[in-house]
């Protein structure tokens, strides 16, 4: 942010000379000039800050329940209301946003990940195993999705590791074809025969010299997976499916409040709404400006 | 940056390699034919290929575009796409190439055989800055060199290709290197690990003629530091008589001529490689103003349908019967030099004539 006054100072001199910049600095200057996306980021990291933080922050225990005040509106005491237990509305947003963060995060990076694996392996070495992997990914992208998911944690247990396995296991897919294009590009360039030329083996040519210049559009579909796993985990925990008292989750929240749409307690449906809304708008913002960033085509002079 | 004076070089030979015994040749290619089957056809984009390659000696390989100078250096690296047909055989320091398997390959590339491409931009990798490329070089094949040793090793080696300021341009990336930088740092990445052969596929083509002298100085002067031999790949006749000791001239996939750089230039016994040096531009012969360049008439033929007979017959002033039903072979026309022609005599008769 500062380059443009080096510049100015240096103009008047009579000196000028263009700054070099590194990949890294064009990347910052490009993402920090997305607005929406530094917004975004500030106020997912905040939200990051009160839900991890909420052993401190919470003003009460988790799970603390008051049965002879039952649901009440949102006042000065419970700041959001509480719930059918007096239960407070607050507490339990910002302990079940853990769970939600925790769950998008874990399963967008481990399906990158994987799919990132598979989608290399397939584009760069083409033919039989090209076919073989991207054959599976199809079978992966026809499976219903939440069906499987419903029964495996049915069969599995209801915990978070288990959540987080099989949502990666069932998002890879869309990275894996992404990652597999772009490497069936990248592989024809000439430095990457001169890659082989110098010696390098296949699995140091990938991780080394192919993904590197990938990174963009991985680093774009991390975030959009972070939404999209906090949108299906809260859909299999308002289904039921999702994780379990006492445990909660922003949906796991939706679900408790599904009895009271259309009362005067519709307010219990709208504090977890309106936090997974937030994420998955942030988290998109982010994912916008990243590919901003990441793509050298959108410098605006 | 014309004027930065070249590192002093200090000859080094490399500890593990054993020298060669006396006469014999470091790379010897036999018989060497590459062909791809596409939708129209068989391309025998080389056609037995013959020649060695001793030791610290430049072998200029000249040829047009598709002549198969590219795909013969391709071979000897064993990089070709699997569909290549190859047959012959790739003998580097008494160990057939051919035999040996990816694995194997991986440790001969960059280590005993390194390779210098023609788009230096192109074959550099855009994220990576230099230094971490020339490292990257290094630890293909020696992975105990720590972080600061590489970065040194770098410095040493942008130094002596002469590139300016080596502490600071370290660590730029390509984009920020002009052209004749940029094959510097080819060059200095391909002599990371001391190669015993260096393949240049037209290292000087895409720069401009003042920077193409000082790449091919600083090739040059790497060739004494390391006492490599150089396979230099170019369609500049002009490189070649500058640079190589030995040439070999390719056209359509075959070998026409091969021979010592002398002879080559001086007597030509190839019709197509006459026609070639006739072809330059001569300061030293007046011509009238309206006097043209020589040209060879016709097109190169294709390489799915060559002509019966010698590939360069339709096109060849010296072409008779013969010519047109019987492929020549290489056959020994003067000491250490062969020609593919039938009219090998009348084609040195008429250059004496000139």
């Amino acid at each position: 942010m500062t380059t443009p006054a080096i510049e100015e100072v240096r103009a008047e001199e009579g000196v000028f000379e263009p700054v070099a910049r590194s990949q890294w600095q064009l990347f910052r200057r490009r993402f920090f000039r997305h607005r929406g996306a530094i917004i975004s980021m500030v106020v997912l990291i905040l939200l990051a800050i009160l839900c991890f933080g909420a052993g401190f922050i919470a003003p009460y225990a988790n799970n603390q329940q008051d049965l002879l005040l039952g649901p009440v509106s949102p006042n000065a005491h419970h700041w959001l209301g509480t719930d059918e237990l007096g239960r407070d509305q607050l507490t339990r947003l910002l302990y079940a946003g853990q769970l939600s963060l925790k769950i998008g995060f874990a399963v967008a990076i481990i399906s990158t990940i994987v799919g990132t694996m598979i989608g290399a392996v397939a584009g760069y070495f083409g033919r039989a195993a090209d076919q073989l992997l991207m054959r599976l990914t199809d079978l992966f992208l026809l499976v219903p999705a939440i069906a499987i998911l419903a029964l495996a944690l049915e069969k599995f247990g209801h915990t978070d590791t288990v959540i987080i396995l099989f949502l990666s296991l069932l998002f890879w897919m869309y990275v894996a074809r992404i990652v597999r294009g772009d490497v069936l590009q990248l592989k024809e360039k000439e430095f990457i025969e001169a890659a082989r030329a110098s010696g390098a083996s296949w699995l140091r040519i990938v991780v080394r010299h192919i993904i590197p210049n990938i990174i963009g559009p991985i680093m774009v579909n991390v975030t959009l997976g972070v939404a999209t796993a906090i949108i299906t985990e809260s859909t299999l925990s308002f289904l039921g499916f999702g994780v379990q008292p006492p445990q909660t989750s922003w949906g796991n929240m939706l679900s408790d409040a599904e009895g009271y749409v259309g009362t005067s307690k519709s307010y219990l449906l709208y504090a977890p709404g309106i936090m997974i809304l937030i994420t998955v708008l942030c988290v998109n913002f982010i994912g916008d400006g990243l590919r901003d960033a990441f793509d050298p085509q959108s410098e605006k002079h | 940056m014309s004027d930065t004076p070249l590192a002093d070089l200090t000859p080094i030979t490399a500890p593990d390699v054993a020298p060669l015994p006396a006469g014999e040749p470091l790379l010897s290619v036999r018989d060497l034919s590459v062909s791809f089957q596409t939708d129209d056809g068989l391309v025998k984009a080389v056609d037995s290929a013959t020649f060695d390659i001793m030791p610290n000696q430049t072998m200029g390989i000249v040829g047009e575009s598709g002549s198969g100078k590219t795909v013969t250096s391709m071979a000897i690296l064993g990089l070709l796409p699997k569909s290549a047909r190859i047959t012959g055989d790739i003998v580097f320091r008494g160990q057939s190439l051919r035999d040996l398997s990816e694995k194997e390959l991986e440790t001969v590339r960059g280590k005993r055989i390194a390779m210098i491409f023609q788009d230096a931009l192109a074959a550099l990798n855009p994220v990576h800055r230099i230094g971490r490329q020339i490292g990257e070089a290094i630890k293909v094949h020696d992975d105990s060199a720590s972080k600061d040793e590489l970065r040194r090793r770098a410095i040493e080696l942008l130094d002596i290709v002469g590139i300016p300021n080596p502490t600071d341009r370290v660590d730029q990336y390509p984009h920020e290197y002009s052209g004749g930088m940029r094959q510097r740092a080819m060059i200095a990445m391909s002599i990371a690990n001391d190669p015993e052969l260096l393949i240049a596929d037209e290292p000087t083509t895409a720069l401009d003629v003042t920077i193409q002298a000082q790449v091919l100085e600083v090739i040059e002067r790497i060739q004494d530091r390391t006492r490599s031999a150089i396979m230099l790949i170019t369609h500049d006749l002009g490189v070649v008589a500058g640079v190589a000791d030995r040439v070999t001239v390719m056209y359509a996939g075959r070998q026409v001529e091969v021979g010592d750089v002398d002879q080559i230039f001086y007597e030509p016994r190839h019709a197509y490689t006459a026609g070639l040096l006739a072809s330059l531009p001569r300061l030293d012969r007046r011509a009238d103003k309206h006097e043209r360049l020589h040209r060879i008439s016709g097109q190169p033929p294709s390489l799915i349908k060559l002509p019966p007979g010698c590939a360069f017959g339709p096109r060849c002033p010296f072409a008779d019967g013969v010519c047109h039903t019987e492929r020549p072979e290489l056959v020994v026309v003067g000491p250490d030099h062969r020609s593919a022609c039938f009219h090998a005599d009348r084609v040195a008769d008429g250059w004496r004539d000139q």
